[in-house]
């Protein structure tokens, strides 16, 4: 290929960056468009139009694949391309190695999405894939971890920045967990079951569930914020030692945090106050990541008037600082009692990964693609309309999403003066119609933004001249 | 004081004390629950019967429908010991009733009702009417129309899940030692319909009998949905124990 023989004149490797950072977008925009429709077929179910590959329950695992897996995914490929590069002042290991992760995570996006419309389901949530397509992200995975560390061992610096210890957490924790929740029995190409059952299976699926929250959605963006926002600012990371503590105690208990998923239900009850312990106490280490990234603005506040990328990376802080406050607060017996199985828990998510997740990549890739493609951005006005639209779109999201969690969990457990209950489960159904329908136009506000952001990059690219043009037509040279 | 420069600096160093961080915590809270006896209760009649049974055939075949429609991302299987639960969906759900549930259906989000313990609590019309176009029986229901499972069930490989399922620990039986065991644990009728070299046959015969989607003439994935969201919370039965008996499991 052409790029490559250019490629391999940068001092880095920019070109499977640029690659990710594409997907990134193209994912994000995809799978934020699902979540608009798949929240629209709850409010208006008509629209599930009687055809079996774009009901509720066969798109949800498509939009959660698109958004984890393919978005943030794709952006923690990037941004830890990018760092892992600039902070070890290393090539990366090997191109062609790096170019596999490319096309084998891309390829297991669209075979795990195929799956999930033709009802190829593990029934696992957040690993519906099949035994293939696990054993494919296996493969990718290892090829990406040789990767990262042997790019580490080649640095010129004798210390290994911050942002490598988080993306090295996270590398080696995913292994770990997909592996043990996805141990399984196949049947044939397209069907197994997995090895375990009931309690003990409960337990390793949000054993994994929760921590491909913690590592894959909370500790590689925190590695990503470790680069970006002293680059943004201009200023050094607020606390060394901050960052040491809050980063081991973070990868410590977060592994104990899933049973609080499964509260009050069959499981014995020493594993559930033990996660709830360590929920509560995960909000220190929380907290030390944000208040390090927003304290590392100290003596440059004021840029944050003028730089909208600076804002993204800000208020995605202040949405992680909320959800890691609220996330403690829902793991206590008596208010996942309330909360468990109703929106509150879908509002705390998104809180999460539109807040959080979503809006510190918006951030990251508005700082990379300039660079990345040589050129400014097309429009910095249009960075800071999308701001606003992620902004608003969030609240509006969870705004109805804690009203209609909330009240449904009352509803439930309302009673008349007879003591009987007072509402059928249908009632509760019907309450939340207005709220369903909010969300799904909070979703469309948070996804026009990503539709501007589309643009935005893309004209960006198209306009820049030289080398990075060059890189990414390479049929056409 | 610990130099942490020193781990900054040593790859090596770095990597281990971050598995070991990263393990302890699984270690400590999945592991022991595959030793530690009574994570999973037993359950047996006075004539020491187990009360949880595998699935048959055909209730297995639409567990995997269930499965494959994603339903589990809308409808929990797993009632919590509250009063407001026990008067909705009835008795808390036990470890022993997904002892075979592989894998586990207890859900984390109900858009719709709990379906624990659904079963017997709706005729088979009344299912299938409400599988094919939910709002005509609820108006509320903003559940998707199900109107292609009236299409008929592949049955070709039922054998060959029974037999990965057993692989994982199900007592399906194969040889006529297994059987014989199954009879002792299960009863002989039960046992019955845990034999994978008569699986296909016992599924069919289920179906017919069962009449679950009104018709006996063919064999739909209906009638499999039906057969086991109709099982479903049916196998324990709750007047044989004291109120408190089950406490001490969890």
């Amino acid at each position: 290929m052409a790029s490559v023989a250019i490629g391999g004149s940068e001092q880095y490797n920019y070109d499977i960056v640029r690659k990710f950072t594409i997907m990134a977008l193209i994912w994000g925009a995809v799978g934020m468009l699902l979540g608009v429709f798949i929240a629209s077929e709850l409010a208006w179910p008509f629209l599930n139009f009687d055809f079996p590959y774009i009901t509720f329950g066969r798109l949800r695992p498509v939009h959660t694949g698109a958004v984890i897996f393919g978005f943030g995914g794709s952006a923690l490929f990037a941004t830890s391309y990018y760092i892992v590069q600039r902070t070890c002042q290393a090539r990366l290991l090997s191109d062609g190695m790096a170019s596999f992760t490319f096309w084998g995570w891309q390829a297991i996006i669209v075979l795990a999405a195929l799956g999930d419309v033709l009802g190829y389901s593990q029934g696992r949530e957040y690993a519906e894939m099949e035994w293939p397509v696990d054993l494919l992200i296996t493969v990718v995975w290892v090829v990406y971890a040789i990767i990262y560390i042997g790019t580490v061992m080649k640095r010129k610096e004798a210390h290994i920045y911050v942002a490598n210890w988080f993306y090295i957490a996270f590398i080696l924790a995913v292994a770990l967990l997909h592996i043990f929740n996805n141990l399984a029995i196949p049947v044939s190409l397209t069907k197994s079951y997995p090895l375990f059952s009931g309690a003990q299976d409960a337990m390793v699926q949000w054993w994994y569930g929760h921590n491909a929250v913690g590592f894959f959605l909370t500790a590689a963006f925190l590695g990503m914020m470790y680069y970006f926002v002293p680059k943004q600012a201009g200023r050094p990371i607020y606390s060394y030692r901050l960052s040491i503590v809050h980063f081991w105690a973070l990868i410590f208990m977060y592994m104990w945090a899933g049973t609080h998923h499964l509260h009050w239900t069959a499981i014995p009850d020493w594993t559930s106050t033990l996660a709830a312990t360590f929920s509560i106490m995960l909000l220190m280490p929380s907290w030390g990541g944000m208040i390090n990234g927003i304290m590392t603005m100290s003596g440059a506040w004021d840029k944050l008037r003028t730089d909208p990328v600076l804002r993204f990376l800000i208020v995605s802080l202040s949405f992680y600082g909320m959800s890691t406050f609220e996330g403690p607060m829902m793991s206590l017996k008596d208010v996942n009692a309330l909360s468990h199985y109703t929106d509150w828990t879908v509002g705390h998510v998104h809180s999460g990964a539109l807040g959080w997740v979503a809006m510190i990549s918006f951030g990251a890739i508005y700082h990379m693609v300039p660079r990345l493609w040589d050129t400014k951005m097309y429009s910095v006005k249009l960075i800071n309309v999308h701001f606003w639209l992620a902004t608003i779109g969030t609240l509006m999201y969870i705004t109805a999403m804690w009203i209609s969690g909330i009240m449904q969990g009352l509803m439930w457990r309302a009673y008349d003066d007879f003591g009987n209950l007072q509402y059928s489960f249908a009632e509760t159904v019907a309450a939340m119609h207005p709220y369903y329908a909010m969300r799904a136009l909070g979703g469309l506000v948070f996804l026009s933004g990503m539709v501007l952001m589309l643009y935005n990059c893309f004209m960006t690219m198209s306009q820049a001249k030289g080398v990075a043009s060059g890189d990414m037509a390479p049929q056409a040279a | 004081m610990i130099d942490h420069g020193k781990i900054e600096k040593n790859l090596g160093l770095m990597l281990v004390l971050v598995m070991i961080a990263i393990s302890i915590g699984g270690l400590v809270e999945v592991v022991p629950l595959f030793f530690i006896k009574g994570t999973v209760e037993e359950v047996k009649t006075p004539e020491g019967i187990n009360m949880v049974r595998p699935y048959s055939a055909l209730e297995l075949r639409g567990r995997d429908i269930y499965i494959r429609e994603g339903c589990y991302l809308c409808h929990s299987q797993m009632i919590r010991p509250f009063r407001d639960e026990s008067m909705r969906y009835g008795h808390y759900s036990l470890a022993a009733e997904s002892k075979y549930d592989h894998p586990f259906q207890w859900g984390s989000k109900r858009t719709g009702p709990d379906l624990a313990r659904v079963g017997k609590k709706y005729s088979n019309e009344w299912q299938v009417q409400h599988l094919i176009a939910p709002r005509s029986v609820v108006p509320e229901s903003v559940m998707p129309n199900y109107p292609w499972l009236m299409s008929p069930l592949d049955t070709s490989d039922v054998g060959d899940r029974m037999a990965a399922l057993r692989t994982t620990g199900v007592p399906y039986s194969v040889s006529k030692a297994e059987y014989d065991n199954n009879v002792k644990d299960f009863g002989a009728d039960v046992a019955k319909q845990l034999h994978i070299p008569d699986a296909k046959k016992n599924l069919i015969e289920q179906a017919q009998t069962g009449k679950y989607d009104g018709n006996a003439a063919d064999v739909t994935e209906m009638d499999a949905v039906v057969a086991y969201l109709q099982v479903l919370g049916t196998m324990v039965d709750f007047s044989k124990f004291d109120n408190d008996s089950f406490v001490k499991f969890r």
